[in-house]
């Protein structure tokens, strides 16, 4: 399938920083000092060292519903809100996964509706990474960055690999050295230098900082953050146009470095702000496994700094102890009423099952966490009956098949003969 | 004790461009101290009004986090190495 972008360029205002292409990126604001930067490969503030995002130009023209609705099947056709100005020219096709709807989640979560927005079916990597790794490695595009990279638990490894090798960028890319075999190969495959790091990702992560320092290539969620991040707000997008233009009352996500909770309430309250949508913010919550849960933690006890933890949970894509959003993800959780739930390796490896059998997606062990995480906090009386809740899927199950390994029954081995299956059966077919 | 001190270039701007500074105290607090003033510049960056390091800026003591031990109470011993590093990403 060909999927062109069908509108000839974005003109948003004058540009902040050109490399000669026919796409430029937006300045950059902290979101500590508000000290303004010119579009660049940084995501850290030179005053206060807090963290760096785009500002778009007041007053720029925005579509209507009918307008989106008449683009492309893309994250891109939601282009004025992304941080660009011109003619995005890598990773055209990324974004627009289904929203499903679940009966069943919504019986067991004793609400009146839930829906499940699939990203386990992303394209082209089965992980919302490919969200973020489209905006960012147009940024790398549009800065004259010629090498990519990234530290990652997995999907964006395999998001980034997958993207820079489409785009025909060489890509450095750093994981912890005892990632899921999946994801390992997810990612050698498209050839990128991978990079074993020995130490957990926020081990890894601290490399990819001096990483960024010294080779001054694009590390796409470090030095590219600021543009990276908002692709996550397409998320949101999708689901307010899936649902018909209009907000659900909850949204259940699970949190690593805190990002996505963060990009989902600015992507919502844009829509709001734009007029496309009208009414109650979804109220978010966020999940962590027990076994890595700064953020949940945070929530609960209060105030605005995180406590690190050192990272013991399977879910492996969430195991980031030194969360950099999270007080932001807190402060977003906390202002729209909503909370948080932490849960066991056991019921994320439940939650994985549940959603397989109630509504035919097989997440990998975020997406149990998720699902266990909307089940706890059910049980805590969090939801109210009339609730429209979504559930935020973000990576595909076959990434972490082995995490599985031994909760399956067998499946039973016959020759090939109708009455071995009938006494299988039970009785006569 | 005689320590390596490494900022991010972000920051090495405040220090005439020295990316690596030989310092030397007995604990962290101490070496921040002395670097704070030779380099006054650089004071603000590194320790909030109460003297204590900011949430955007993580300190390692060799590999490790200095929030996982004393944080500037941690001691130093000779020849370890210093890393600052600035908003850490994540995801």
């Amino acid at each position: 399938m060909t999927i062109t972008l069908d509108l000839p360029s974005i003109a948003l205002g004058k540009p902040a920083a050109s490399s000669g292409r026919d796409l430029r990126v937006l300045p950059l604001v902290c979101k500590l000092c508000h000290t303004t930067y010119p579009g660049t490969a940084s995501a850290t503030c030179e005053e206060c060292l807090g963290p760096l995002e785009p500002v778009y130009p007041a007053g720029r023209a925005l579509p209507s519903a009918a307008q989106i609705g008449a683009r492309s099947p893309s994250l891109w056709r939601y282009r004025e809100w992304l941080p660009f100005e011109g003619t995005p020219v890598h990773s055209l096709d990324s974004g627009f996964t289904p929203l499903l709807e679940s009966p069943s989640l919504a019986r067991l979560l004793r609400v009146a509706r839930v829906w499940v927005k699939n990203d386990a079916v992303s394209h082209p990597s089965l992980s919302f990474k490919d969200r973020v790794v489209a905006t960012a490695l147009n940024a790398a595009h549009a800065l004259g960055l010629d090498t990519v990279g990234c530290a990652s638990t997995g999907n964006l490894a395999n998001a980034v690999a997958a993207q820079a090798a489409r785009a025909g960028l060489p890509a450095w890319i750093f994981i912890p050295h005892d990632l899921e075999p999946a994801k390992v190969v997810g990612t050698l495959v498209y050839h990128p230098h991978l990079v074993r790091v020995r130490g957990n990702y926020d081990d890894v992560n601290r490399l990819c900082s001096q990483v960024a320092d010294r080779f001054g290539w694009g590390l796409v969620n470090i030095n590219l953050r600021g543009y990276y991040g908002e692709g996550s707000k397409t998320m949101a997008f999708e689901i307010a146009e899936q649902l018909g233009w209009r907000l659900p009352s909850a949204v259940v996500a699970p949190m690593a470095g805190g990002s996505l909770l963060t990009k989902l309430e600015k992507g919502f309250r844009e829509f709001a702000e734009a007029g496309l949508v009208s009414g109650q913010a979804p109220r978010l919550y966020g999940t962590q496994a027990q076994g890595c849960a700064p953020i949940v933690n945070l929530v609960k006890r209060g105030g605005e700094a995180v406590e690190p933890v050192i990272p013991r949970t399977i879910a492996r894509s969430l195991a980031i102890g030194n969360p950099a959003d999270g007080r932001f993800a807190a402060r977003a959780i906390r202002d729209t009423g909503g909370w948080v739930a932490g849960v066991s390796d056991e019921d994320l490896l439940t939650g994985i099952r549940l959603l397989a059998e109630s509504t035919g997606v097989f997440t990998e062990t975020a997406g149990g966490v998720t699902v266990a995480g909307a089940l706890a906090l059910a049980e805590a009386g969090r939801f109210r009956s009339d609730d429209e809740v979504v559930l935020c899927i973000t990576g595909n199950g076959l990434k972490t098949a082995d995490a599985l390994e031994g909760t399956l029954p067998a499946a039973p081995i016959i020759n090939p003969k109708i009455r071995e299956l009938e006494a299988l059966h039970g009785r006569d077919l | 004790m005689a320590v390596t001190f490494s900022l991010p270039t972000v920051l090495a701007r405040l220090t005439d461009g020295q990316a690596t500074i030989q310092a030397s105290g007995t604990t962290l607090g101490d070496v921040v101290s002395e670097i704070a003033g030779r380099f006054p510049r650089l004071a603000p960056r590194l320790r909030d009004e109460a003297g204590g390091p900011y949430p955007f800026v993580t300190f390692y003591l060799n590999d490790e986090d200095i929030r996982f031990r004393d944080g500037f109470a941690t001691p130093v011993r000779e020849g370890d190495e210093i890393t600052v590093v600035a908003a850490i990403a994540g995801g």
